[in-house]
């Protein structure tokens, strides 16, 4: 019996000792040095393997970093300005600071503007009906409404609106990883500056057609008669191919292109209601939509009486349901 | 009898319907309008050559070819050029198009001679395909492949077989049929003609089981030409697929990624060859096609010799109007047509059938899981996996999806057809083929 006992205690540990000194051996040899620096980073780091830094995931951007000892080019739009801070300090290199960028919708054909003429039946991908028709509103670059950039989004950011059967975007949520930028099949979507206060302005459409087949189509599509270029101080719009685009960059928030548009393409977004304009700061350059105030027409009429030598009106001669009133004050 | 030649790989039999097989063709009236796109090929877009106001009579050039793969177009009526306008077309999407509104006259193009000449000519390799290029012939079978190029046989290589396609194995559709039994001798003509050119000895034209009266009309005539031979095949799908066909007809796989030339043959369908022989005999250019105007609720299914640029809408209505029950108006036959999504867009080289579709056959069905029940493995005709292509399409695994050969999918739609769960097998694939097209441009310009 005893001899079973020793003869087996004494074989498995000589296998395990030989073991071991062979594991340690290759253990030695085959060390994988890794800078300890790549775990602190990836530590910090969202952990959404987004892929909206340009990078393979979350790890794969901190080995770039890690491995290229610079900022140039790595920025991670989950985490922001904040979160590049932070890796900077244990790189020790300074982060640039880069605007927030939020992703836009580029078109209104909503069911309203743009009425369906036909059914779709096929599968419920925006990329399969794309090969296969314009669209149900006609538009062929206008918003399938299938939902491609709802599945792509990691941050369930995105939702077809019922009402309009367009999408919506969450300004909170979004993080601008351009994931449904690229899964757009029609480059709708594009990541814009977030804004002060999240106000933005912007073309919202993309439709390259001739004014009048675009129109066509949709009535809020942008029929390129170019009013807004002229009306733009700061020369931020660009007309090209029947189609004005705003440059984010250049434009500085004044929309007076918004009551020119006679299509109502130019949109307007986060602006303050006209309610709040009697409390805000007298100092601010204000604007009035007209058709909110002639629900207070009270207010208005004080308002302009008020500032009588610095008010200026303009009418918009085309779409009197859009016509806008400038007000400056100082 | 001997059993019926077909491919060895997969194949469905779907419901054949051909309800319009015993109706003659019947000269379509010339429209009002005729909306002529400069794009009815595969390959670049016809360059314009007219301008608006100007008068334009029946068979003249209206756009030329440009560059090796593309085709002429021709006006197809008389009358004066009203505009150059856009239009959505078969493809869904707004394309360029010439209108011409008709004159009262009909005036042919002085070099056309509209009756048959009845004549045995002698023409040059050359003289014919230029006369095909000049011509605008392109395949008439549906995929409007320009034909001079796929006659332009390159070096090294010899054509030892010239195939011609007389299958139609698409349901519904008889144009091909019809045409066949009308016009043989044409057909027969255009064949030796081609032969000719491409040096062959051996022509075989192939015909579905199920158009007995063609197989023996055209056998009958053959016996005058030499070298060509007809060949029933089995009735199954997607024998009129090019390679499908030149496995069932002599036994030969084109390699992966490769034309027919590589295995020693051209493929033609019967109605190019019947536009070989109008260009050649006549010098009339490809102005009007054979269009099978059918469905269950169509009160007359018929065929019509129709210009190009005729609205749809009016082959519809000299059938006897739209039915109620109608849901969907399909471009082409069930399996691999598609629907229409502007009733006015105009016939093209490229439409073979218009087939309207009731509202109970047309819908689809909820799609279910994936129970790996391999039906679509078994029906392939390419011997794919189109479980497994859907899958990875479906996971944007395109590199993988690339390795499993879904360059090679046909489209043919028979896994669609024959899936139990009603999973959207080919849309998928479709995507997926997209997005592999997408990434082989991006590695060539790499």
């Amino acid at each position: 019996m005893d001899t079973i006992i020793v003869a087996s205690l004494v074989s498995l540990g000589g296998i395990g000792f030989f073991a071991a000194v062979l594991l340690f051996g290759a253990a030695k040899k085959f060390k994988v040095e890794e800078d300890p620096k790549i775990d602190e980073v990836n530590e910090i780091l969202p952990s959404a393997n987004c892929g909206g830094c340009g990078y393979a995931g979350c790890r794969n951007f901190a080995e770039g970093i890690v491995k290229n000892r610079s900022l140039d080019g790595f920025f991670c739009p989950v985490g922001g300005n904040e979160l590049m801070k932070q890796i900077a300090e244990i790189m020790g290199l300074t982060a640039q600071e880069k605007e927030p960028m939020v992703a836009v919708v580029r078109c209104s054909g909503s069911f309203k503007n743009s009425p369906a003429k036909n059914q779709f039946d096929g599968v419920s991908s925006c990329k399969s009906a794309h090969m296969l028709y314009a669209g149900p509103g006609g538009c062929p670059n206008g918003c399938l409404g299938l939902g491609d950039c709802v599945t792509s989004c990691p941050f369930d950011a995105i939702k077809i609106s019922s009402e309009t059967g367009l999408p919506i975007v969450d300004e909170e949520k979004c993080t601008a990883c351009n994931n449904c930028v690229v899964a757009c099949p029609r480059s709708i979507i594009e990541l814009r500056n977030k804004g002060k206060k999240n106000k933005r302005v912007f073309v919202s459409c993309i439709n390259k057609e001739k004014g009048a087949v675009a129109k066509k189509n949709c009535s809020a599509a942008c029929i390129g008669c170019g009013k807004c270029v002229k009306e733009c101080p700061f020369d931020a719009i660009v007309l090209e191919n029947n189609l004005a685009y705003i440059d984010f960059e250049k434009c500085k928030l004044c929309k007076k292109c918004v009551p020119v548009c006679p299509t109502g393409a130019i949109l307007a977004i986060n602006f303050p209601e006209p309610k709040k304009i009697e409390s805000t700061d007298k100092k601010e350059k204000i604007e009035l939509n007209k058709k909110d105030s002639l629900n207070t027409p009270n207010s208005t009429q004080k308002n302009m009486n008020n500032n009588e030598n610095k008010t200026k009106a303009s009418d918009s001669e085309n779409n009197s349901d859009k016509k806008e009133l400038v007000v400056e004050e100082k | 009898m001997s059993i019926l030649k077909t491919f060895k790989l997969g194949g469905i039999h779907p419901k054949e319907g051909k309800l319009s097989a015993n109706s003659p063709i019947k000269n379509f009236p010339l429209p009002k309008t005729v909306y002529i796109p400069v794009s009815q090929h595969i390959g670049a877009p016809a360059t314009v050559l007219v301008a608006k106001g100007e008068n334009v009579k029946t068979g003249q050039l209206i756009a030329k070819g440009e560059g090796f793969i593309s085709a002429n177009i021709h006006s197809s009526i008389t009358g004066k050029i009203a505009k150059i306008d856009e239009i959505v077309d078969s493809s869904g999407y707004p394309k360029k198009v010439i209108v011409i509104d008709r004159a009262d006259e009909e005036i042919w193009c002085d070099n056309i001679s509209d009756s048959d000449p009845n004549t045995t000519k002698e023409f040059s390799p050359e003289e014919v395909k230029q006369k095909m290029r000049e011509a605008g012939i392109v395949g008439l079978g549906g995929a409007t492949f320009p034909s001079h190029v796929k006659m332009s046989v390159p070096e090294g290589k010899t054509a030892e077989y010239l195939i011609i396609n007389g299958v139609e194995c698409e349901p519904y559709l008889t144009s091909d049929h019809r045409l066949m039994l009308e016009k043989g001798d044409e057909i027969l003509k255009g064949i030796s003609i081609m032969m000719k050119t491409l040096n062959t000895k051996k022509a075989l034209i192939g015909i579905e089981n199920n158009k007995k009266d063609a197989i023996e009309h055209l056998q009958k005539l053959s016996k005058n030409y030499s070298g060509v031979e007809v060949v029933p095949l089995k009735v199954q799908y997607p024998q009129g697929g090019e390679k499908q066909l030149i496995d069932a007809l002599i036994k030969r796989e084109v390699p992966s990624g490769k034309l027919p030339i590589e295995v020693g043959c051209v493929v033609q369908n019967v109605g190019t060859a019947f536009a070989v022989y109008e260009a050649l005999y006549k010098n009339k250019p490809l102005i009007e096609r054979v269009v099978t105007v059918t469905g269950d609720s169509v009160k007359e299914p018929s065929n019509f010799l129709v210009r190009i640029g005729t609205p749809i809408e009016s082959l519809i209505e000299a059938v006897g109007g739209l039915p109620e029950t109608v849901a969907k108006v399909i471009n082409g036959g069930p399996m691999m047509g598609k629907a229409l999504s502007n009733l006015s867009a105009p016939v093209t080289k490229g439409t073979s059938g218009i087939l309207l579709i009731d509202k109970k056959e047309a819908s689809r069905k909820t799609s279910k899981n994936c129970i790996r029940c391999a039906r679509c493995t078994m029906v392939c005709p390419m011997g794919l996996a189109p479980y497994l292509l859907e899958n990875l399409a479906n996971r944007k695994l395109f590199e993988s999806s690339e390795k499993e050969g879904i360059m090679d999918c046909i489209e043919c739609g028979s896994c669609s057809y024959t899936c139990p769960a009603n999973r959207p097998l080919l849309d998928i694939i479709r995507v997926g083929k997209g997005e592999v097209n997408t990434l082989r441009r991006k590695r060539v310009q790499k």
